[in-house]
């Protein structure tokens, strides 16, 4: 039987992937935009899963808000992507230091 | 229940408005392009104009929109007359610059500018009067999103990309530790409203929801730069366009302060003696930081954002205290910050070289004093005033967070926090003995006296208001911040 423990156990498995892919990975920014979308699908498990738990609806209605923005947070993100790979010709993590101090 | 809908939309009326406005200002883009952007700029001035007034709207017993997504109350209505000022004196200041920035100087001024700003008020306004987890965060988005955009502005400088870029990561990544946190908190507690989370918090506190609160503070530390979650903070305001950077020390700062505040007292109120920790924690790291981290730099902008960071510190001392006399100290603080960061980054805005070019570099404004006395008499003002120094205005803040931190028992906080802001007196004094006494070196830019009336109007009026001549504010300011402290703990 699969309770609301596996579902938050796979929700937090995820939300630390996500974590640990934008501050792990050194090589491509690419791959933070995708380590995001992992952690707010972990929300988005979390919260379906409270939701049929607790036999409440919100939850569910929260979890299309989280996606509506998740898609406007990453078409953001790639356009800023795209104006950055315009001026420094990479996308390579390490390369993102014009400033420091 | 209350399923008036039409009250509802009176009480949301500044948001409406802006929201409308913005659309409007959008197609009006659509059709006639940056040409018309000085005219879209007026017209976006206006609606937030229009906006703060229909805030007096507000019933003074406050009220609850949309079932209990939001509330409208004394201490939203401060917040919003804040943002909606900074917002404001941000569309104002960003033409020049802009037009300004482009060798030969055809105008970078762009259309989207004053629209992204108009939709970033419209989501700060919901931060601020949230009483549900869904209005808080679709507020923060609506906020942040138009934020990552405006970092990034000058799509041809890539100090300005890279900003857009490190703001967006770690601003995303904020929220969805945010977002995390408030998963927890719907689950454990069952509820998304802010008075449920604290009816259950009150009757047990235990596992999901302890963890559901650390979250989420520690979303929110994201969102005001406090430390350790400030990493984000230099990096961007050096980055960004210096209109928008005055932007970013302003109005998200309090939209996202007052929101902790709210969350803290309204949602975790019953656990204040377990959220005080970790804000206390937040206020003393981020006062000793702001103050050490500020030493080594040579960018003035860099400077400020570890100065907002000293200050967010500051505020947080008022929340640390949990008191209805510290959420108004804090509310004070906020308000007095926004009209001295502003200041600051106007007189920022007046240091350019004969080639238009802004100076940015601390070193290079030695010598400012003999060419431009007044602007570096407005600065003295403003530093001294951002270090506390007694008779100028924003010593009193200082004193009513101290205060209100010594009266609910925390006399070790208050008197770090009193130290750290000595240390940070040391670089606010040297920026202004670089300016005023230092020789200028030999390739010292030929400062531009062309000054333009609304800046310096805004200037003087900054200036004034940060004087001695500011205590004159001190009733109605204690009369409104308390009025808005008292809204949350009624």
């Amino acid at each position: 039987m699969i309770g609301l423990t596996h579902y938050l156990v796979v929700g937090a498995i995820l939300f630390v992937l996500g974590v640990l892919g934008i501050f792990i990975n050194r090589k491509n920014v690419i791959i933070i935009l995708m380590a995001i979308e992992l952690i707010l699908l972990s929300v988005n498990i979390n919260l379906v899963a409270f939701s049929a738990y607790l036999g409440d609806l919100v939850g569910q209605v929260f979890s299309m808000f989280v996606l509506t923005v998740a898609a406007g947070e990453a078409a953001i993100g790639l356009a800023i992507l795209v104006i950055y790979f315009r001026g420094r010709g990479t996308i390579a993590v390490d390369d993102v230091n014009r400033m420091k101090g | 229940m209350n399923h008036d809908m039409s009250a509802s939309l009176l009480l949301v009326a500044p948001e409406l408005t802006l929201t409308l406005a913005g659309l409007a200002l959008l197609i009006w883009a659509a059709f006639f392009g940056d040409r018309h952007a000085t005219g879209i700029s007026i017209a976006a001035v206006a609606a937030l104009v229009g906006a703060g007034a229909l805030t007096s709207l507000a019933p003074a017993a406050g009220g609850n929109a949309f079932d209990g997504l939001a509330r409208v109350d004394a201490f939203s209505t401060f917040a919003h007359v804040l943002i909606y000022f900074a917002a404001a004196v941000a569309i104002i200041i960003a033409p020049r610059f802009f037009r300004a920035h482009t060798p030969g100087g055809h105008g970078l001024m762009r259309a989207e500018y004053p629209i992204l700003i108009v939709f970033a008020a419209v989501g700060m306004g919901m931060m601020v009067s949230a009483t549900d987890l869904m209005t808080l965060y679709v507020g923060l988005e609506m906020n942040s999103l138009a934020a990552y955009v405006l970092a990034s502005f000058i799509r041809t400088d890539t100090r300005s990309a890279e900003a857009g870029l490190k703001y967006f990561v770690l601003g995303a990544l904020a929220s969805g530790i945010l977002l995390y946190g408030m998963s927890l908190l719907y689950g454990f507690s069952g509820t998304t409203n802010f008075a449920g989370i604290a009816a259950a918090m009150g009757a047990d506190f235990s596992g999901g929801l302890v963890f559901g609160l650390v979250f989420v503070l520690a979303g929110l530390a994201f969102k005001i730069s406090a430390v350790p979650f400030h990493m984000w903070t230099p990096d961007v305001y050096e980055g960004a366009p210096t209109p928008v950077t005055a932007f970013f020390a302003s109005a998200p700062k309090v939209a996202a302060m007052a929101l902790t505040v709210r969350v803290c007292i309204e949602a975790f109120g019953p656990t204040t003696l377990d959220w005080q920790q970790i804000i206390i924690f937040l206020a003393l790291a981020s006062t000793i930081l702001g103050a050490v981290g500020a030493i080594g730099q040579r960018n003035i902008k860099r400077l400020l954002a570890y100065s907002s960071i000293n200050n967010v510190g500051f505020a947080l001392i008022g929340l640390a205290a949990g008191s209805e006399a510290g959420v108004a100290a804090t509310m004070s603080y906020m308000a007095v910050y926004v009209v001295m960061t502003l200041g600051s980054f106007l007189c920022i805005l007046q240091l350019r070289d004969a080639g238009g070019a802004y100076v940015e570099d601390i070193a290079r404004m030695a010598g400012l004093g003999k060419a431009r006395p007044w602007l570096v008499g407005a600065i003295a003002l403003f530093m001294f005033s951002l270090a506390g120094i007694p008779p100028l205005f924003g010593f009193w803040p200082k004193f009513l967070v101290f205060d209100a931190a010594v009266r609910a028992g925390l006399l070790p906080l208050a008197i770090i926090g009193a130290l750290s802001s000595v240390i940070s007196a040391f670089y606010y004094l040297k920026v202004i003995k670089t300016m005023a006494f230092d020789e200028a070196p030999a390739d010292a830019p030929q400062w531009t006296a062309e000054g333009n009336a609304v800046e310096t109007g805004l200037i003087g009026f900054t200036a004034t208001a940060i004087s001695p001549l500011g205590y004159l504010a001190i009733a109605p300011l204690a009369y409104l911040s308390g009025n808005a402290a008292l809204a949350l703990f009624r």
